[in-house]
């Protein structure tokens, strides 16, 4: 079904990404596409992949921004970018078959291949572009949460998180419960002041992004440095003066 | 967004031919049976089947189309494939009756009537609910569809030379006036979204990243050198190159020729099959307008590119 849930266990997983400490080294990106080309559905294909025109489907992207302050130097954030699995996601009801589903214990946001016509109008409807078309498949693809691993048993208990999350060098990735208010992931963005993405558009994003943190002011006038006046003499002082003059 | 001609062919076609049979389905004056009344069945449903039957080429699984059928309840896509379907069914039944009898049913006319304007108004729904694109989610959106099908199927149904007058109005004028009416809705409509922008609804690059409480947000770089599926399909720019002179073009076919065509028949002795002519000339200019609704269209996700 493409309405969302009406009974809900309350429990709402979802990643808390730090925009602070994100290096932007795009690990989680190709971990995230190891693990779900093997997981999940059908693979993650690209076309032309060694070419020069290079596509294919990916459920997480980092895209770099500049940001300017008014007052100070520009800094760089980096911005790791997946699926929200919004509590009112527009993706889950435009779908005409009922492939694109909302699970009521825990709130992924899925989609079931197997019923996807591949219309694209779930992508459509996401103001986030968490979801990509497959090339090859013809499927939607989007983030699973990692469904395949956080609840498997066959796996370390430190396994048992998104591959995204695992893999992240920086520990900038979080993942847990939203939902509970006194879990690690709820106390991190109460915290550090997590944030909505475009809060206008109602789709009441689950994931959470934390602000980088204020900058150390910068030395505002760099120092003036000085030139040595040349004091030469002899052949040097006299080619200095005669290629001044000219 | 991407102008996908399949979608394009899909709305404006299938438009004209639910057009065609709401006035069917009102009983306008048209061939009583026999041949006459096959040859208005067969544009009809015609048109209305070759846009459903495009619409199906822009899925990845065109095979799975049937299971767009389920999801009514929520979603106007399948809301849309059920009413077109259910409508082509009433259809069938009446143009048995119309062909083979001669029999014009007014009780399957008015359920005829009802689906082809639900289905048009589903196939409106299926953009003017989107809220990631501010031109599209208007609500004049599916006053636009709803006129422009009306419009088309007043001309074809006129066309034929049975249906002359609505009361001792000239069906001429009855055209130049639905004609008219879907292009001041048009123009409402492209001057409404001019200012309905991305930015105008509080959408941009510093919302969509959460970063504007720092300062200004600028793309330095994108997620891959490459294009990628959200580029290609709602980051289209090459569509939008030339719209005002698209603009001008579609208003010239769309509007001032058939609006041309049907003062001809007005104030001349001109046969009413002129009208088909006018027909032709709205079906062109409607391609070049739906064309520009999409690729004019603007989506969220382009503030992050």
């Amino acid at each position: 079904m493409t309405s969302l849930p009406t009974e809900t266990t309350g429990k709402k997983l979802g990643l808390v990404i730090d925009l602070d400490t994100c290096v932007g080294c795009h690990a989680c990106v190709v971990n995230c596409k190891e693990w779900n080309t093997g997981g999940y559905g059908a693979p993650l294909s690209d076309l032309d992949a060694y070419g020069a025109d290079p596509v294919g489907s990916w459920l997480n992207r980092i895209h770099t921004f500049e940001v300017t302050p008014e007052d100070a130097p520009a800094q760089i954030v980096h911005f790791p970018k997946s699926c929200l699995h919004c509590d009112d996601a527009p993706c889950v009801t435009v779908c005409p078959t009922g492939a694109s589903y909302k699970r009521g214990e825990d709130g992924i946001v899925l989609v079931d291949e197997d019923m996807c016509i591949g219309c694209g109008l779930c992508a459509w409807a996401c103001p986030y572009g968490a979801r990509e078309m497959d090339p090859v498949e013809n499927v939607m693809k989007k983030c699973t949460l990692c469904v395949d691993r956080i609840y498997n048993d066959n796996l370390p208990e430190e396994d048992r998180v998104p591959a995204c999350v695992r893999t992240c060098p920086a520990e900038a990735r979080h993942f847990g419960d939203l939902g509970d208010p006194n879990s690690d992931v709820s106390k991190l963005v109460a915290e550090r002041g997590g944030m909505d993405l475009m809060p206008e558009q109602g789709t009441k994003p689950v994931n959470k992004y934390l602000p980088p943190r204020p900058k150390t002011a910068a030395a505002v006038e760099p120092k003036e440095t000085k030139t040595k006046k040349l004091d030469s003499k002899g052949f040097l002082g006299w080619l200095d003066k005669t290629l001044e003059k000219l | 967004m991407h102008p996908a001609l399949s979608v394009i062919f899909f709305t404006v076609t299938s438009g004209a031919g639910f057009g065609f049979l709401a006035m069917i389905g009102l009983g306008v004056p048209l061939p009583e049976s026999g041949i006459g009344a096959f040859v208005a069945c067969l544009i009809a449903g015609g048109l209305a089947v070759a846009g459903l039957i495009s619409s199906t080429f822009h899925l990845g699984h065109p095979e799975r189309a049937w299971r767009a059928f389920s999801q009514w309840r929520s979603s106007w896509l399948s809301r849309e494939g059920v009413l077109a379907v259910f409508t082509l069914l009433v259809f069938a039944l009446y143009a048995f009756g119309w062909v083979f009898y001669g029999v014009r049913s007014s009780a399957l006319g008015i359920l005829l009537f009802l689906g082809s304007v639900a289905t048009v108004f589903a196939t409106a729904m299926i953009y003017a609910q989107l809220k990631t694109v501010p031109s599209w989610n208007n609500t004049l959106t599916p006053v636009c569809y709803l006129l422009f099908a009306l419009a088309s199927g007043v001309l074809l149904a006129g066309s034929f030379g049975f249906w002359k007058e609505v009361g001792s109005i000239s069906i001429a004028l009855v055209a130049l006036v639905a004609v008219g009416a879907a292009w001041v809705c048009k123009l409402l409509w492209w001057n409404s979204v001019a200012n309905d922008t991305l930015a105008a609804r509080g959408s941009s690059p510093d919302t969509a990243t959460g970063l504007g409480f720092i300062g200004k947000v600028r793309l330095l770089e994108k997620p891959h050198s490459g294009e990628n599926y959200l580029t290609k399909e709602m980051v289209h720019q090459v569509g939008r190159k030339h719209a005002n002179k698209l603009r001008m073009i579609s208003l010239f076919l769309g509007a001032i020729i058939p609006l041309a065509l049907c003062l001809i028949v007005l104030v001349t002795s001109a046969p009413n099959h002129l009208l088909a002519l006018a027909f032709v000339s709205l079906l062109a200019g409607l391609f070049v307008e739906r064309w520009l609704f999409f690729a004019e269209a603007k989506h969220a996700v382009s503030l992050y590119y």
